[in-house]
């Protein structure tokens, strides 16, 4: 062990002595775009106001292979990552991050304490959620005359809505979505897809729009995918078509039956060289106020129960924002949690499954 | 030996200071050499640290094994003794209650847990959980833990702990060939719904062919110009092969993705000329046309240049001659002119074959279903899989790949045979 580690740390000294960090900020890591600019509005402008570290924002892409790097390497520069929660869990596994003990949070501004304020299943050992995001399909309405889709089905529905589709290249989300639109309940999709014939009925029931589809990989891409007229539906992260829905006025419509909704969490690398401090952003960040204030800036939903009702109008545009996010209840009707343990599981075996399927 | 003899003659040539000539001069061909190897040394220092020393890191990653054995050091040793038949005795289930009630400790039995499950899909979450309830477990631990999970009580895992307890495993070199070990650990194809890294590295070198073939096609006139017209157009037409060559790669591929997406440039044009139909449009972004036509232009000066290099050396009365001679233009150029190209050819397609196979971000931006590459899948397991030993393993066949492929060109062409610009 002790060799290994010392054989990359010294390949990894190289791979980061570009990067510089200083050492006095607290370095906060997230997805950037629209999102990041959610979090510098809501936490880090206050948290700065207040006399916390300065902070230094950086973006990254997702997936915990910096941080597995720089925890191995033992030269850690990241005090905080916004992650999702199969990488909050999995990281805990691996030993790649610290754990966070639920006490530091303070109790909802209702005095709920903090431990029944979240949601159900938003603490996790090493993590801390912050937002509720949504895998959602959205459509441009410009190119629907007649009836437009409106549950998962009419995704997969080329008949009656024609053109191109827009799906991530990767199973997650996607076979969960099929199985749905084949007519599985939310509560028996996972049940299924343990079975080798669930996962077969989910490959199937994508073939019959594989020719039609147009694959994504970065958040980024389906809202400009639609917008650009390569695809007429796309599956989308809710909060990239609400962005493309009212800072670019463009003719979206999401359709929330069949969302299959995720966390992002706050994790800290094993590590960090400011984890007091890191600690501490937590538990201000995570505040009712702060929780219900993120959701002014992006539709991401809040994760305290008791900052729900306190989701106001969007900072800019000024449009309510409790109908955009994904718990509101018009839109929570037929909705399924990602679930992190089946995803940890099973990812490896469903990669290459569905790698293949894509190759053929 | 013969320095001495050399010295004992007569006859030998001394120099102004009265050693022997030829004596003075190894010392000084020695210094020189000397002064030499130390002007290359930091370049040597410099690519051992950055280059060879991470090429054999990854490599040692690929067989590296270490998760089991460290942290499941005691049932690692009684599973040694193991014949391997129905499942262990009681003292290996002893062991591994001890060892994961440790691993629990240390925080390491996910790392164990996951470890196994890249070799034995869903197990991961079986072994945390059953390392949860070992500490409360009582002797005798068999019936503990197969009352905790009946997959204790099944043979399957115990062969695969068995088999990842070696400190070094060729488990990685098989699943990039779409192999694995059955329960008898022997070497068995991957469930066909689960083969991939075969058909991407034939679609790799597929592609790459198709690429290096292309550059070659287009590349040749634009080098033979570049050699043969006026000073006056050649330096344009030079600055029109370089310009797009010192464009970042990022904005080249993009470039590319509004020309030829559906609602591109080009589909546009020919639907407006009713070449197409409006609900047919040509299909050339995000599939393998995307990969080919995007990565072709980008290492096509990678082609030109190599070629412009040696074409400028043949001097053009070669081909007068010839002409004079009584060959017609093509036979002269098939027989004098083409032949003495072959160095500027062969390392041009040395150069873009080889930059082809590695090829990474324009795949992964154009590529769709069908374009991606070898490399993609390598990022995608350094990324998101975290099996950082399979992608070491792909990379590993890819590195062997090229070599063999360099090895077998300087068999056939020579390597005297190949200028690099």
């Amino acid at each position: 062990m002790k060799k290994s580690l010392l054989l990359t740390s010294i390949a990894a000294v190289g791979l980061f002595a570009a990067t510089t960090a200083f050492a006095g900020n607290l370095t906060v890591v997230s997805w950037g775009g629209g999102y990041t600019k959610s979090q510098v509005e809501a936490y880090h402008k206050p948290w700065e106001a207040m006399g916390g570290k300065k902070i230094n924002s950086e973006d990254y892409n997702g997936g915990l292979a910096e941080v597995k790097a720089q925890v191995e390497s033992g030269k850690v520069i990241w005090d905080l990552v916004d992650v999702e929660l199969s990488d909050a869990v999995r990281g805990c596994d691996e030993g790649l991050l610290e754990e966070i003990d639920p006490s530091i949070l303070p109790a909802g501004d209702d005095g709920t304490a903090a431990t029944d304020d979240f949601i159900q299943g938003t603490l996790v050992d090493c993590g801390v959620a912050s937002i509720v995001w949504s895998t959602v399909y959205a459509y441009d309405k410009t190119k629907f005359s007649g009836s437009a889709p409106q549950t998962m089905a009419d995704f997969f529905n080329v008949k009656d809505f024609p053109g191109k589709r827009g799906l991530r290249k990767g199973p997650k989300a996607n076979l969960e979505m099929a199985l749905m639109a084949d007519g599985v309940a939310p509560a028996d999709v996972y049940s299924t897809l343990t079975t080798k014939t669930g996962v077969a009925r989910a490959l199937a029931k994508l073939d019959t729009i594989k020719d039609v589809t147009v694959w994504w990989e970065t958040g980024a891409q389906p809202a400009q995918m639609l917008a650009d007229g390569e695809v007429t539906m796309t599956t989308a992260y809710n909060g990239r078509i609400f962005g493309a829905q009212v800072t670019e006025k463009k003719p979206f419509v999401i359709v929330w039956d069949g969302q299959v909704w995720d966390l992002d969490l706050w994790v800290i690398p094993k590590g960090a060289p400011n984890k007091a401090e890191a600690l501490k952003f937590i538990a201000f960040s995570t505040d009712t106020k702060r929780n219900a204030d993120q959701a002014r800036w992006i539709s991401y939903g809040p994760v305290r129960k008791s900052a729900a009702p306190l989701v106001g109008k969007h900072a800019e545009a000024g449009i309510d924002m409790k109908p955009h996010m994904p718990t509101a209840p018009a839109n929570f009707k037929n909705a399924l949690q990602n679930d992190f343990a089946f995803w940890a599981d099973h990812q490896d075996e469903l990669n290459e499954k569905f790698s293949a399927w894509l190759a053929k | 030996m013969s320095e001495q003899v050399m010295a004992a003659t007569p006859h030998a040539v001394l120099a102004a200071d009265g050693t022997p000539l030829k004596q003075r001069l190894q010392k000084t061909l020695r210094r020189r050499k000397l002064i030499a190897a130390g002007l290359v040394l930091p370049l040597g220092v410099f690519v051992f640290v950055t280059f060879l020393f991470p090429i054999f890191l990854m490599l040692f990653r690929s067989v590296d094994n270490p998760i089991i054995h460290e942290n499941m050091p005691q049932t690692v040793a009684i599973l040694e003794q193991w014949d391997g038949k129905g499942v262990p005795e009681e003292a290996a289930y002893a062991a591994l209650v001890r060892d994961m009630v440790e691993a629990r400790k240390n925080k390491t039995i996910g790392r164990v847990a996951t470890r196994m499950n890249f070799e034995m899909s869903g197990v991961r979450s079986l072994i945390t959980s059953s390392a949860r309830k070992a500490k409360k477990m009582q002797p005798p631990f068999k019936d503990a833990l197969i009352k905790a999970n009946p997959i204790w009580g099944e043979r399957d895992i115990w062969v695969t702990f068995k088999r990842l307890g070696n400190e070094y495993t060729a488990t990685q070199y098989l699943a990039a060939v779409d192999m694995r070990y059955d329960s008898d650990n022997n070497i068995v194809q991957q469930d066909e719904d689960r083969q991939i890294y075969v058909t991407i590295f034939g679609r790799t070198l597929w592609i790459s062919l198709a690429v290096t073939l292309l550059c070659l096609v287009l590349g040749y006139p634009v080098a033979y110009l570049l050699a043969t017209l006026p000073a006056k157009y050649s330096n344009l037409l030079m600055i029109m092969v370089l310009l797009p060559f010192w464009t970042s790669l990022l904005v080249r591929t993009t470039s590319w993705i509004v020309l030829l997406q559906t609602n591109g440039v080009i589909n546009e044009l020919l639907v407006w000329l009713h070449v197409v139909a409006d609900e047919d449009r040509l299909q050339m972004m995000y599939n393998q046309t995307g990969t080919v036509i995007a990565m072709t232009h980008i290492l096509l000066p990678f082609m030109i240049l190599p070629l412009f290099s040696v074409m400028k050396t043949i001097p053009p009365s070669y081909m007068r001659a010839a002409l004079s001679l009584g060959a017609n233009p093509v036979r002269a150029f098939v027989k004098v002119y083409a032949p003495q190209t072959v160095p500027g050819i062969g390392a041009g397609s040395l150069l873009v074959f080889i930059l082809s196979v590695g090829y990474y971000i324009t795949p992964a931006l154009v590529g769709g279903r069908t374009g991606q590459m070898i490399s993609n899948f390598i990022a995608f397991h350094m990324q998101k899989s975290l099996n950082w030993g399979l992608a070491a393993a792909l990379g590993g066949l890819l590195l062997v790949g090229v070599m063999v492929l360099y090895w077998a060109y300087t068999k056939i062409v020579g390597v005297d045979n190949m200028k690099l610009g």
